[in-house]
């Protein structure tokens, strides 16, 4: 594995304008190689903004988002399609709310995240219509991918049922085996714990864990439930109101007054004065 | 209050009166207004000028049917309980008939090959029942066309026929002016549809939906209309005649020497030529449904699928849609070029009135009647609405009468097509159909 403290992806002075609203603002952080890190923040932070100027599914007004592949080479995410961003700086990405191909199998689903390696090992499909063998080797070896990630997330069983008739947390688990299966270098979780029961969640920890120990995939993770985050992440940044206010690791943050202001420890009672301090915080911060 | 509506209709009493006639009274109102005037007074022409002659009767009856109509509709199949499914046919049915299909599906399809192969030599086939199975033919294969661009693609295009019409005068023209063969213009018009398809395609593929509808089909008539207007290349509303006949290889289909029937030894017939063009037909859709099929066992086919499914996932996992869009566009109109270029050969004359609007709705209608992304389906749906068209011409007047009201009845009975089950492309145990209501449909459906 390469040098753990080494930079898989810097951002900088990351801004994001909706009309009148702020939804990022002057943004920066770094996410390290082999290091699995969250971006949380209360509901309406602009969290799942961030990731959408990320994966280039928003253009950013201002900021550059560099990816620094493993191979040495770096890519300007801010001036990629989308897709491209996928397919050539090798980061992948989840939906907060799933976005599966519902009416194909779990495998087709598997399948079609390795479609660029198999489009060309069907020579742009004119190859494949013929059956070549290097296409046949391409096809075997990418079914085994995608059993190989069956079987880590449980699901070999029903590896031949529509996606959309699995139960809600499987459908989690195989967006994250889909995002895996185009061979990322960073893959991006929007809030993967939404929605999921202890036990489940519980899974997905593991899931995580197993992904950063054995891929060398870099883990960027969204999330607004603080508590997921702390057991498993390496390193937490803070944002609220498109402000980040902490940078550090889980202790840090834990500790940070500007935090538990925004977030933690905020008894029912509390809350109308914490609300009056966030805001505070927040206009101080855009001061 | 829904409520106590039910459980009373269950009892056979308690029905809301009040309600019913008010509904009533709304549709003889709306009867009156729209019969009253198109139907009670009808303008003749007389010696001297117009004279209007008073139908109040015809008019009464009309409204009378419709209201008694709604008056039964509401007493019977409105009184449904709300909620469940929108179709009126029991769940539990629908359920049988999915399996009974799925059952037959593996056998019938193989029947239906030989039948089509051994048909032209069947004791009852004469010319017409001939000329009516190349009619077929023809809109299987476009109809396996362009179930590739709304089946599995999910784009909905509109304007399929102007491909269809490209291939077609590729053919014509290329024939006129360079005196080129059937055989070497046949690829040669499927690449210049192919090419027209990519040519429109990349303006076009950016929109989403309806809009992508409404443009494709704006572009089907402005083919149409380019080739009605340029007449000193097209022929204009004119046409292009004279179009070479298809040879068997080189041999043509003529009387006497160095003819077919002479060079096999057979006596002349001119059905020989007829059964040819059956074959031929045969072959291309065949081509095309073999293409198809083994399309969709590719990355490029299963990415038409999942674009179908969801196209912000799709680009999520690298996939370039706007590519994977062109070639499913490219692809459906090579085939509608192929099939051009045989129905100029077959018919030995086109002019721009082959290629209008109502071929490209028949030809959708082909492919959403027989379940979107359905082979089988497609065959099924082309020889229900073509063959119908024939059997109900004597019925000239009331033709496109019944063909709507058992598109509608269709419709209501099976939403999904009539095969809309989805088969996966791939499997690592047993292959299980997808049921259809949980397969996507696309943009713009
Ligand atoms: N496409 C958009 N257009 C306008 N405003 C948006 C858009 N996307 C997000 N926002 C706004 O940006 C803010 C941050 O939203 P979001 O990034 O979804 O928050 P989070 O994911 O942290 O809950 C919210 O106020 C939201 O309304
Ligand atoms: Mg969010």
């Amino acid at each position: 594995m390469a040098d753990k403290k080494a930079p898989l992806l810097t951002v900088e002075h990351l801004t994001m304008r909706f009309g009148g609203l702020l939804a990022v603002n002057d943004l920066s952080m770094t996410a390290y190689r082999g290091d699995i890190t969250a971006l949380i923040g209360p509901n309406g932070a602009g969290k799942t903004t961030v990731f959408n100027c990320l994966t280039g599914f928003y253009k950013p007004t201002e900021g550059r988002i560099t990816m620094h592949r493993n191979d040495g080479e770096d890519f300007l995410l801010e001036r990629m399609d989308d897709f491209r961003i996928t397919k050539n700086a090798r980061f992948a990405r989840t939906f907060q709310n799933i976005r599966l191909f519902g009416g194909m199998t779990v495998l087709e689903n598997l399948m079609i995240a390795q479609h660029n390696p198999l489009m060309r090992a069907s020579k742009q499909t004119i190859g494949g219509i013929f059956g070549i063998a290097s296409f046949k080797r391409a096809e075997k070896e990418a079914i085994e991918r995608a059993e190989y990630w069956l079987e880590h997330i449980n699901l070999t069983q029903r590896a031949d049922d529509a996606a959309a008739d699995l139960p809600y947390g499987d459908q989690r688990k195989l967006e994250i085996a889909r995002a895996m299966c185009t061979g990322p270098e960073l893959l991006c979780l929007d809030e993967p714990a939404a929605g999921l029961n202890p036990a489940e969640s519980e899974e997905l920890n593991k899931l995580l864990l197993f992904v950063r120990a054995e891929c060398d995939t870099g883990i960027l993770l969204i999330e607004h439930d603080m508590n997921v985050v702390m057991g498993i992440s390496d390193h937490i940044i803070v944002l609220d109101y498109g402000v980040k206010i902490a940078d550090g690791t889980a202790e840090e943050v834990r500790s940070d007054p500007k935090v538990i202001a925004a977030y933690l420890g905020v008894e029912d009672e509390e809350v109308d004065a914490v609300g009056h301090e966030i805001e505070e915080t927040a206009a101080e911060v855009r001061q | 209050m829904a409520e106590a509506t039910q459980t009373g209709a269950a009892a056979g009493g308690g029905l809301d009166l009040s309600e019913i006639g008010k509904d009533l009274a709304i549709t003889a109102l709306l009867g009156a207004a729209l019969f009253g005037s198109t139907i009670a007074f009808k303008t003749e022409t007389a010696t001297g000028g117009l004279s209007l002659v008073l139908r109040f009767e015809s008019a009464f009856f009309v409204i009378a049917a419709v209201v008694v109509g709604r008056l039964i509709l509401l007493l019977t199949v409105w009184r449904r309980p709300t909620g469940g499914d929108r179709t009126f046919v029991p769940q539990a049915l629908q359920l049988r008939y999915a399996d009974f299909l799925a059952k037959t599906g593996k056998a019938f399809v193989p029947i239906v090959l030989l039948f089509a192969v051994v048909f032209p030599f069947l004791p009852f086939t004469d010319r017409y029942l001939l000329d009516l199975g190349i009619l077929i033919l023809t809109y299987v294969m476009l109809g396996w066309g362009l179930n590739i661009v709304v089946g599995l693609a999910g784009l909905l295009d509109l304007g399929y026929v102007a491909f269809y019409a490209v291939g077609a005068y590729s053919y014509a023209l290329l024939a006129q002016y360079f005196g080129l063969s059937f055989w070497i213009c046949l690829p040669l018009a499927g690449i210049l549809a192919a090419f027209w398809g990519i040519i429109l395609g990349f303006p076009v593929l950016r929109l989403r939906g309806d809009y992508l509808a409404i443009v494709t089909l704006a572009f089907g008539e402005i083919i149409r209309i380019v080739l009605l207007n340029w007449y000193n290349f097209t022929g204009g509303p004119d046409g292009i005649s004279g179009i070479p006949r298809p040879s068997f290889f080189g041999i043509p289909f003529k009387r006497g020497e160095g003819g077919f029937a002479d060079f096999f030894g057979l006596d002349y017939s001119s059905i020989h030529r007829i059964i040819f063009l059956y074959f031929l037909i045969l072959i291309l859709a065949l081509i095309t449904n073999f293409v198809t099929i083994r399309l969709r066992r590719l990355p490029i086919g299963r990415a038409w699928e999942a674009l179908r499914e969801d196209e912000i996932a799709c680009r999520s996992l690298g996939l370039n849609t706007t590519s994977i869009k062109l070639t499913a566009f490219a692809t459906g109109a090579m085939f509608a070029g192929f099939a051009g270029s045989f129905f100029a050969t077959r018919q030995g004359f086109i002019s721009p009135e082959s290629f209008t609007f109502i071929e490209s709705a028949l030809i959708l209608a082909i492919v959403v009647l027989g379940g979107m992304g359905s082979q089988i389906g497609v065959v099924i749906a082309s020889v229900a609405m073509i063959g119908g068209f024939e059997i109900f011409r004597e019925a000239e007047q009331y033709r496109m009468l019944i063909f709507g009201l058992a598109m509608v009845m269709i419709m209501i009975w099976r939403p999904r097509g009539l095969i809309a089950t989805r088969e996966p492309s791939i499997f690592l145990k047993e292959k299980k159909a997808v049921s259809a209501d949980m397969v996507a449909q696309g943009e713009g459906h």
